[in-house]
């Protein structure tokens, strides 16, 4: 039975998968938070007021 | 510059909402009907079609793909079309996309009372089913694309990301898990096998969660929520943050559905660590969403709209809160396979999904049909009982999986199970199975008071199809900001922003799924276990047939509350020639990885017959429709048995040419083995061609193959 667990447990250069995944997950975070910082103020006004244009169904 | 005049398409729109709220009630119905036959399993009657086995597959089918999904095709279509000002690309496709979907709906609602399943939650339907799902979804996907080409408006809003997002990952889901070999045109086996497969299918289970439960809702969310507080979204930044952290991590946390089962151990904890990162992205987008309403809180009090949408994001907040918890080893040891996570689930579909559709209806249907609500009481009302019903719904459920979970782990002094019966660790659950079906109960009674306020209100207006509108056109060529960075560059570039979006997802999948499937030493095999019989293998269609696994695992977890119920745990090795697995993900009946050989053939054929005679108090439905008695036909169908045994040969099980050859003699003389022996009981008369033989047979095979092994080495 203790041979499957050790199995699991030993496979070799598995180990490697979670710490590229996480260092990837990291810089591309850091990435678009640099950027997303680094917006100007103007531009997301306007992104942020999009939905409250083109629409011209205001009530009767 | 001249300004074009266009037309907003309203009748897409419109078909869409009532769509899912007529699904939406027959999804609510289909609930209550399943929580009742927990409580009272003889609700089916002689009716094999309303087992719960089949209709709870058809109640998430209808929730999922029925009511959510044609109320967020119904929300995209209308936000699409206003953010890019601009009419849909195609009215044909639009309409191809609505009856198309319609029909896959009623064919789920056909095929899977029927039995015709293929056991994958939420991936039930059978193979043409599934071919009929990536082409409209290919369709709705075109119409969207091409309309964003076609847009008036330079830059593409956040809620338009989170739409390519669903419309990409969807597709790729669905194609990947559904990959599949008929055999004929209802019955198709997954080409993946035991681990593998169970690792595809929860990829595709978790992410069709993210990716059509979550994306698609929280654009809606993005749309409808400053509509209808009237204000910008809080922080435009932030959402642009929520939604690439959350799609980036989103694709990982599949493996967090199978945490202590064979899966490998470095896959289980990928799932764990993407899964507790999920809480920042969510919480932003929840916290994005709430503080929109900052310095409009008093409009609250008066708007229906808006308190559905409060509680719908609250809802997000929690069960994205809950999920990471649960993901947990600990936490996950406790409520897996319990009611916990019916719990879980239900807080997200009707609280979250079910709660911005409604509160979008509340505030489109006026607007299309040119009036007012017809009333704003009976909104608020519904607002209230829909609210009672969700917790009336959940805490019970809460109770009942830690009731459940604590009385599976609790030992004696002289370290026996306290409550060795499984059945003990359900009959304590009666009270809290009646308070769920009134929370249902009451989530529908809602639901109804809302369908007649929708009808009043469309009967008092009149129904605008073709929304005038004026914008000017997009000419020349964009002229680049100083300061121009990247992402600006893909908010006005729709083709780049799919292909980000497509790397994105894909990234995740590709590092889980790829090594599980090509790296052989995952799944280390076991030379003891065999390809089942002809016979068992047709005894395993009708498991899956009678969807057994809604209601029991085969998986026994490496804990000794476990092995000591019951036996050996579940090796990895086991399930190399299962296609498809069958792990099932909620205990209401006991595991039955180890069944084989744990009662003699006649204890199965009484118990499948009338399972109280063996387990009084038993939940469980009749199975009289296996049995060839009074006048009812339950010959087993050997006709397509050949093609089954060769569609797995295809698939790697290794079935010898020969025993392919001689299959129906083995198989008679299995089946010949199993009835002399039941016929020995003398209340028991039973041909060996009828359907029970073939079922006792694979209950009886499941999980002895170690078992044989571990004899033969203590010998």
């Amino acid at each position: 039975m203790l041979k499957y667990i050790k199995h699991y447990m030993s496979v070799d250069g598995l180990e490697i998968f979670p710490l590229i995944s996480f260092l990837l997950f990291f810089t591309f975070f850091l990435l678009v938070l640099f950027y997303v910082m680094r917006q100007d103020k103007k531009h997301i006004q306007e992104m942020s007021n999009l939905p409250l244009e083109g629409d011209n169904t205001d009530l009767p | 510059m001249e300004l074009e005049k266009f037309y907003y398409d309203n009748r897409i729109v419109r078909n869409f909402a009532i769509a899912a709220i007529v699904f939406g009630v027959v999804a609510f119905l289909a609930g209550l009907w399943v929580a009742l036959e927990l409580r009272f399993p003889e609700l089916n009657g002689p009716l094999s079609y309303i087992t719960f086995g089949r209709l709870r597959a058809l109640h998430t089918n209808a929730a999922i793909f029925a009511f959510v999904g044609n109320a967020m095709f119904a929300g995209i279509y209308y936000s699409l079309q206003r953010l890019l000002k601009t009419r849909m690309a195609s009215d044909l496709l639009s309409k191809i996309h609505f009856w198309g979907w319609q029909l896959i709906i009623v064919s789920a609602a056909i095929t899977l009372p029927l039995g015709l399943t293929t056991s994958k939650e939420y991936a039930e339907l059978e193979w043409p089913i599934d071919i009929a799902i990536a082409i409209i979804w290919v369709v709705f996907g075109v119409n969207m694309i091409w309309t964003i080409l076609k847009r008036r408006e330079r830059h593409l809003y956040v809620a338009i990301w989170f739409y390519i997002a669903t419309f990409i990952t969807v597709a790729v889901l669905h194609i990947f898990n559904s990959l599949e070999l008929p055999v004929h045109f209802w019955k198709s086996y997954s080409v993946y096998s035991g681990v593998q497969d169970a690792l595809v299918q929860w990829w595709y289970g978790h992410n069709a969660v993210a990716f059509f439960l979550t994306t698609p809702i929280l654009g809606l969310m993005y749309y409808f929520v400053p509509k209808a507080a009237n204000r910008p979204v809080y922080s435009y930044r932030l959402s642009i943050i929520h939604f690439w952290a959350l799609i980036f991590i989103y694709i990982w946390a599949g493996p967090h559905h199978l945490i202590y089962t064979s899966l490998p151990d470095w896959a289980q904890s990928l799932g764990t660590v993407f899964s507790i990162m999920l809480i920042f992205p969510s919480w932003g987008g929840m916290i994005n969403g709430l503080l929109t309403l900052r310095g409009a809180w008093d409009k609250v009090r008066d708007s229906a709209v808006l308190k559905f949408f409060v509680v719908a994001i609250t809802a997000y907040g929690m069960s994205t809160l809950e999920g990471p918890l649960l993901s947990t080893k600990t936490l996950n040891s406790i409520a897996h396979y319990t009611d916990w996570i019916p719990a879980h689930v239900h807080i997200g579909t009707l609280g979250w999904n079910g709660f911005l559709a409604f509160g979008m209806f509340y505030y489109l249907f006026p607007k299309m049909y040119r009036t007012s609500l017809f009333s704003e009481k009976l909104a608020n009302a519904h607002f209230w009982i829909g609210t009672l019903g969700i917790l009336f719904w959940a805490l019970p459920m809460y109770v009942s999986g830690f009731t459940q979970s604590l009385m599976w782990k609790q030992f004696n002094p002289d370290g026996t199970l306290v409550y060795g019966n499984f059945l003990e660790t359900v009959t304590q659950l009666f009270p809290f199975f009646l308070l769920r079906a009134i929370g249902g109960f009451l989530y529908l009674t809602g639901a109804l008071i809302f369908v007649y306020n929708m009808i009043k209100t469309a009967a008092s207006g009149k129904f605008l199809a073709e929304e005038e509108a004026e914008a000017a056109p997009l000419v020349g060529e964009y002229k680049k900001h100083k300061g121009d960075h990247w992402h600006r560059l893909i908010e006005r570039k729709p083709v780049q922003m799919t292909i980000w979006v497509t790397i994105v997802i894909l990234i995740g999948g590709v590092i889980e799924i790829i090594p599980t499937i090509t790296v052989s030493s995952n799944i280390p095999t076991i030379e003891a276990v065999k390809p089942y019989t002809a016979l068992e293998l047709e005894g395993r269609d009708l498991y899956i047939r009678e969807g057994c696994n809604a209601c029991h695992s085969q998986m026994v977890r490496p804990f000794r509350s476990e092995t000591a119920r019951y036996g050996e745990y579940s090796k990895a090795g086991e399930f190399v020639y299962d296609h498809p697995f069958l792990w099932g993900s909620k205990r209401t009946g006991p595991d039955l990885h180890r069944e084989g050989g744990k009662y003699p053939h006649s204890w199965h054929y009484n118990h499948m017959w009338d399972p109280r005679s063996m387990s009084p108090g038993s939940i469980m439905p009749r199975y009289p429709w296996l049995f060839s008695v009074d006048g009812n036909d339950a010959t087993l169908d050997l006709s397509h048995t050949e093609g089954k045994l060769k569609a797995m040969q295809k698939l790697g099980v290794p079935y010898s040419d020969e025993y392919i050859a001689s299959w129906q003699m083995e198989l008679e003389a299995q089946a010949a083995a199993i009835a002399e022996d039941l016929n020995k009981d003398p209340n028991i008369e039973v041909a060996p061609n009828e359907e029970i033989i073939a079922l006792i047979a694979y209950l009886q095979r499941l999980g002895t193959d170690i078992k044989n092994v571990e004899v033969v080495e203590n010998q």
